[in-house]
């Protein structure tokens, strides 16, 4: 039976050139820098394409944000993503998890699926609330932190990532999971697979046609970022010099750390 | 990043980049210094390259390609440009833009089927065979003879500084079918490894490009089947020369990247690193030098640009793409040389990728018609 899966993605500042914090909005400064799909949500998308292709389903790419989110859809239909659904509005400016989940879970009702994946967070905002409320939005089962995903017989099974290994979870579909970086090694588009995305439908979406006016993004705020701290410098590393007694100093200092 | 995106290419030309940048960040620059030191990339490399579609994108989807066109080839060619070794970059290079073009442009259906077909798909690796130990840059003086016996050529002679030529499947081979009338006697056959009578007679060893291999070629009474040439008997020469623009222009672009690498490494090393207090990057005179290489770059890639764009758009451009390969390979060398003395004694030591890409940039001023030929190309076109 053909599993048909809605992986939902985010566009980022690219996360390997260096982030700026607009004091004003307390918000990362996306004007200017390089936008991409967001590096976690390529494991989301190569673990939905897999899933689909193992079952002769397909993909659908959900995704909010503005005019240009529309590129990190592309991306993820260049790696063979079947269709995308764009929520854009203006009134979405600044959304806090809770909207952003709202709005995907209101974008996914009325499309058939049998999975929906995340990736655990954000490498941005790194919430990691969104799929969470997803899908208790959804009323649907959420698998969380899945390093290994497999889908039979109506249901989701994964290995969630823990500190001492993993536990192996499973859900009744329609399920939510979310995946780890370690699940995959994601696909690089291809070139047919660049050219093709180009003619895939894109629904544009608003807020009305997906009928949460005034119920989702700035005017329905249930969080606010009230300030903001540079992160603590790392302290300089200790030196030292070998002399004759290297060893005996490091292994000193390990000790002083209860490492050893 | 220290250059503006081209008005040539298309957001899908770079999503294109963005994937071959990947993989090859992924897949090759972390190789890059074994496969230095070994002398070689793994062949398996071309089908890595062809499983990404990277092997074919000129050449049509009923032969495994994408008929993509060249300025994604020209993408593909930059991104190899900086990948960090010159070696990698003139062998899948060699491959796409100089050995399969005239069993394309030349070949059969059934040729472009049995040689063609496999190149894209990295099956067969392929190698152009053009100078000779006697003469280079001369290629009418080709002395390599194929004398008509049958159904067969029987190939006697040697070719040399062949790129690919130690591991190729097959060869494409200029040969003298006609033993006076200088370039009216040439034909190209393509030559399998297979033949008796072929054999690589010496794996060069170079100065740099080092993980590509480079061969001398030897053919002795070599039997090659009168169905193996490429179009009609006698017309090498000018099929040779059909696919110099392409091979110039794969060079230009090439050394523009690797420039743009090289002061990538030049900044980043003036960042780091402090003298009499300061950053390198704080002191005029290194300033100036950083400035002084990016000028050279964008001279080099504007030229280089505006001859592909002519390429491509199948405009007049002899002079253009002449020029664009002396200015792209001269700043390279330029640009790589002023990034090694701002990295001082390092620069100097092996370590150092700086020192491999001063090394590298060495070959583009003598390969694929030195500049002294492009000169005269350009001054011949001027009808002076």
């Amino acid at each position: 039976m053909a599993i048909n899966v809605v992986v939902c993605v985010k566009q980022i500042p690219d996360p390997s050139a260096p982030a700026r914090l607009d004091p004003a909005s307390k918000r990362l400064v996306r004007e200017g820098v390089d936008l991409v799909l967001d590096p976690g949500d390529e494991h989301a998308v190569e673990a939905a394409l897999q899933v689909a292709e193992g079952a002769g389903g397909e993909v659908t790419v959900v995704s909010m944000g503005p005019a240009r989110a529309v590129d990190a859809i592309r991306r993820a239909l260049s790696m063979g993503g079947a269709r995308g659904i764009h929520v854009q509005d203006p009134a979405l400016q600044n959304s806090d998890a809770l909207s952003t989940a709202r709005v995907l879970a209101a974008a996914v009702k009325g499309q058939p699926f049998d999975l929906i994946v995340c990736g655990q967070e954000s490498t941005d905002g790194s919430t990691g609330a969104v799929p969470g409320q997803l899908a208790e939005l959804l009323g649907l089962p959420l698998l969380s932190f899945a390093r290994k995903l497999s889908v039979e017989e109506g249901k989701a099974s994964i290995h969630r990532q823990t500190d001492e290994g993993y536990d192996v979870v499973e859900a009744p579909l329609p399920a939510v999971v979310t995946v780890t970086g370690g699940i995959n090694d994601p696909r690089y588009p291809s070139l047919r697979g660049i050219m093709q995305s180009k003619n895939k439908e894109v629904r544009q979406l608003t807020l009305e046609a997906i009928g949460l006016s005034g119920k989702a993004g700035e005017k329905a705020l249930t969080q606010e970022v009230v300030d903001l701290q540079p992160a603590q410098a790392r302290k300089a590393g200790r030196v030292i010099e070998d002399k004759g007694e290297g060893a005996r100093e490091i292994v000193d200092f390990l000790a002083e750390l209860k490492v050893i | 990043m220290t250059s503006a995106r081209s008005a040539i290419f298309a957001d899908e030309h770079e999503a294109f980049r963005d994937t071959v940048r990947r993989f090859i960040a992924k897949e090759v620059t972390p190789s890059v210094e074994a496969w230095e030191e070994a002398g070689e990339f793994p062949s398996e490399l071309f089908k890595r390259f062809a499983a990404l579609d990277l092997l074919g994108l000129k050449y049509p989807e009923s032969l495994g390609g994408t008929d993509a066109g060249k300025l994604y080839e020209a993408v593909l060619f930059e991104e190899l440009g900086r990948c960090g070794s010159g070696g990698v970059f003139a062998g899948i290079g060699a491959h796409v833009a100089i050995a399969t073009p005239p069993v394309f442009n030349f070949g059969s259906e059934a040729q472009r089927r049995r040689w063609l077909q496999p190149a894209i798909s990295g099956d067969l690796v392929m190698a152009l065979a053009i100078t000779e130990p006697s003469g280079g840059s001369d290629i009418a003086q080709v002395e390599s003879s194929a004398r008509r016996d049958g159904d067969h050529y029987v190939v006697n002679g040697s070719k040399t500084f062949i790129t690919n030529g130690v591991r190729a499947g097959a060869v494409v081979a200029l040969v003298r079918t006609k033993p006076e009338g200088g370039h009216h006697g040439l034909s190209i056959l393509v030559i399998e490894k297979e033949t008796p009578g072929y054999s690589v007679s010496r794996k060069l060893n170079k100065l740099g490009w080092r993980a590509s291999d480079t061969a001398e070629l030897t053919f002795q009474d070599c039997r090659v089947p009168v169905e193996n040439r490429l179009g009609p008997e006698h017309e090498g020469f000018y099929q040779a020369l059909a696919n110099f623009e392409w091979e110039r222009i794969w060079i230009a672009v090439g050394a523009v990247a690797s420039a743009q690498r090289s002061l990538e490494l030049a900044i980043d090393y003036a960042a780091n690193r402090v003298q009499f207090g300061k950053r390198l990057a704080e002191m005029p005179v290194i300033r100036h030098k950083i400035a002084q290489m990016l000028l050279r770059i964008e001279q080099a890639r504007h030229l280089t640009y505006h001859a592909l764009w002519l390429h491509v758009n199948r405009q007049p451009c002899t002079k253009e793409v002449a020029m664009a390969k002396i200015a792209a390979t001269e700043a390279d060398v330029a640009v790589a040389d002023e990034a090694l003395q701002i990295h001082g004694g390092y620069g100097y030591m092996m370590e150092y990728p700086v020192q491999r890409a001063w090394r590298d940039a060495r070959l583009g001023p003598i390969g694929a018609g030195t500049n002294e030929i492009m000169r005269d190309v350009i001054a011949r076109e001027l009808d002076l």
